[in-house]
């Protein structure tokens, strides 16, 4: 199992919630946090408000959005599709508005679309917006699934790995990426291996290792962990 | 690389450009088979027969919804056909005088078709309820044993239903004003008010083609809209549009309750134009054709479905039933007459050819299939599946003889 891995790093920046005593692992504690999985103990508390069991899609509504760590994304459906479902949560339309194609729907469409094509150039793929998002290269996917997940209007953005396969110069995008984010408000929680990444763009860390946090703080006072190194590079001695 | 963009672009544009000319020939086709069919036959039995396309057609728009929208497979559609027709049949006609409740009911079709939508709606809900946490193969046999029940039910309510003895004597609608002219054979051009369709193949015909023209409108309304993206992100991936914000429960309940209830409306339907109504007209092959018309349409395309409800509905009621005597009257004008006489074992060509009606049909479907998997008119999704299939099986035998 993954969480079994010496080098799990949980990443927080601008985190100011905290998650319940156990988180799991990695991509567990993702799991759990957005729903897909309950807990076997611990709360997730998000924003004052105990959402522990809720559904994922309840979650969404709350504000708490997530990419996966093997990409899923809708691949058969057009790259704007793919962002405008993630505006789903935000839209009001109601299944009669939508069979009479009543004026508000209409106006919310629109809008809807100009707010996903936004989007889109956002993250940087604003020219693949009519193709399928099966038919874009592994970078863009990355990247058009980030855009989802940032059309449901999220408070927390929940990354999983999202520099997984990158070459160097893609982390460095990638980075750009995040730090764009995080200027729109949006808190960033990222799960990733690579320290430079890390290092890089957190104001905060959690190191877990065997589902067990084993430090927490800034980059610096993580870089002298003791328990960190030996997680990393393993028990001398 | 921006020429490459321009294309894609109009891809759209012409997938958008095929549907209108495919709507435009369909519509004018309406228009004008009517005409065309009682100037040349002189009779109306054909208009009739396109009538009874005209369920298929509302049926097949109806489950595409549930299968080819929302990739919910339905193999008991027809029960939801049923619960329409016999709705209408049982509100509609003396049947519930001879009932336990002593007293027919009679209310107006106009009335009855929304209460029969409502009724297959809710229906669909209720067999959704439960079932809809199950996945592709299991959501498709709990829906297969629906199909059986309901007529079952239909039959041995026999108190209520008539069962095995049907529910006939069925009011026809009426409108209050309706256009005649010497194309009906009713004399000048004339306004009738308080029209009572009492038969009238040309008026249910009219009726149809006008039903399924709204239909049309609010199903491609539903598929650009939030719910229909909804529905083809719980196609796509369950668990990620769920973490979109997607509802996948209810969005799946209304995929069902949706297609029910057109299956409804053209059950209340087909109950007013026949005028009688047996549990035997909605058995499992119901369910299966109208599924064989979605897919040999091409699932997802509403154009492409109405196309294969049409041609299907042709190939099923029209082309293989008539073979016998065509193949007979064939035989006669090339001078192999001798073949149409029985002869030992052998029992003439038209008996011949008769037994061997579901041989061919099996034999066409299979054709079709084979020549065009992705169906007639198919979706630009299902193309492009197909297409990475195929590619992805060249590369797998391109790696193996490598390997080899």
């Amino acid at each position: 199992m993954s969480e079994q891995a010496a080098d799990n790093i949980l990443e927080l920046t601008n985190l100011t919630k905290r998650f319940g005593p156990n988180g799991a692992g990695k991509t567990t504690l993702f799991n759990n946090v957005t729903g897909l999985f309950q807990p076997t103990s611990g709360r997730v508390v998000f924003d004052g408000r105990d959402i522990t069991g809720s559904k994922p899609h309840q979650v969404a509504r709350w504000g708490i959005a997530r990419t996966f760590q093997n990409i899923r994304l809708f691949d058969y459906m057009s790259c704007l599709d793919n962002v405008r479902v993630g505006r789903h949560v935000r839209m009001k339309a109601k299944v009669w508005d939508s069979l009479f194609k009543l004026p508000r729907e209409r106006r919310e469409e629109e809008r809807v679309s100009e707010e996903a094509m936004e989007l889109l150039r956002f993250v940087g793929i604003g020219k693949q917006a009519n193709q399928y998002a099966r038919n874009l290269p592994y970078g863009q996917q990355r990247r058009l699934e980030i855009a989802r997940a940032l059309a449901t209007d999220p408070k927390l953005l929940l990354l999983d790995e999202p520099a997984a396969g990158f070459t160097p110069q893609e982390k460095v995008e990638l980075m750009q990426l995040v730090k764009k984010i995080l200027g729109r408000g949006i808190t960033v929680f990222l799960i990733e291996h690579d320290m430079k990444v890390v290092m890089g763009i957190s104001e905060r860390i959690v190191v877990l290792d065997h589902g067990e946090k084993i430090a927490e703080g800034s980059p610096d006072e993580v870089r002298k962990d003791v328990r960190v190194i030996e997680a990393y590079l393993g028990k001398s001695a | 690389m921006s020429r490459a963009v321009f294309t894609r672009f109009h891809l759209r544009e012409r997938i958008r450009d095929r549907d209108a000319a495919v709507y435009g020939i369909l519509l004018i086709a309406a228009l004008l088979f009517p005409i065309i069919d009682i100037y040349a036959t002189g009779g109306t039995a054909d208009v009739s027969q396109a009538t009874r396309a005209g369920y298929f057609v509302l049926l097949a728009i109806g489950l595409n919804v549930v299968v080819g929208f929302a990739g919910l497979l339905d193999l008991g559609y027809a029960a939801f056909f049923a619960i329409g027709a016999y709705t209408y049949a049982l509100l509609a006609s003396p049947q519930l005088a001879s009932s336990p409740a002593h007293h027919a009911v009679h209310i107006n079709f106009w009335i009855l078709i929304f209460v029969s939508m409502f009724a297959a709606g809710a229906a669909g809900a209720i067999l959704g309820f439960p079932t809809l946490r199950l996945r592709g193969d299991y959501l498709a046999i709990v829906t297969l044993g629906f199909g059986e029940i309901v007529p079952q039910l239909f039959y041995n309510f026999d108190q209520w239903t008539g069962g095995i003895n049907a529910v006939g004597i069925i009011d026809q609608p009426h409108l209050p004003f309706w256009i005649q002219g010497p194309w009906s054979g009713d004399g000048p051009f004339q306004i009738v008010s308080n029209f009572n369709f009492n038969g009238d193949p040309l008026a249910f015909y009219v009726l149809i083609v006008i039903l399924t023209g709204i239909a049309v409108v609010l199903v491609s309304n539903l598929y650009r809209s939030r719910l229909g993206r909804a529905w083809m992100a719980i196609r796509e991936d369950e668990v990620a549009a769920a973490a979109m914000g997607i509802n996948t429960v209810t969005t799946k309940l209304l995929a069902f309750g949706i297609g029910a209830s057109f299956s409804g409306f053209a059950g209340a339907f087909y109950a007013a134009d026949v005028s009688l109504v047996s549990p035997d007209n909605f058995l499992f092959i119901v369910s299966i054709t109208v599924l064989v018309m979605v897919v040999l349409g091409g699932m997802g395309n509403i154009s492409g479905v109405i196309i294969g409800a049409l041609v299907l509905y042709f190939l099923v009621f029209y082309l293989i039933p008539g073979l016998p005597e065509n193949a007979k009257n064939l035989a006669n004008s090339v001078g192999l007459g001798s073949l149409n006489s029985k002869s030992g074992d052998w029992p003439g060509l038209a008996e011949e050819i008769g037994r061997l009606n579901f041989i061919i049909y099996g034999a066409i479907l299979v054709g079709m299939m084979l020549l065009r998997p992705q169906g007639i008119l198919p979706s630009r999704v299902r193309e492009q599946e197909l297409k990475h299939a195929a590619v992805q099986e060249e590369e797998a035998v391109v790696e193996l003889t490598h390997a080899s």
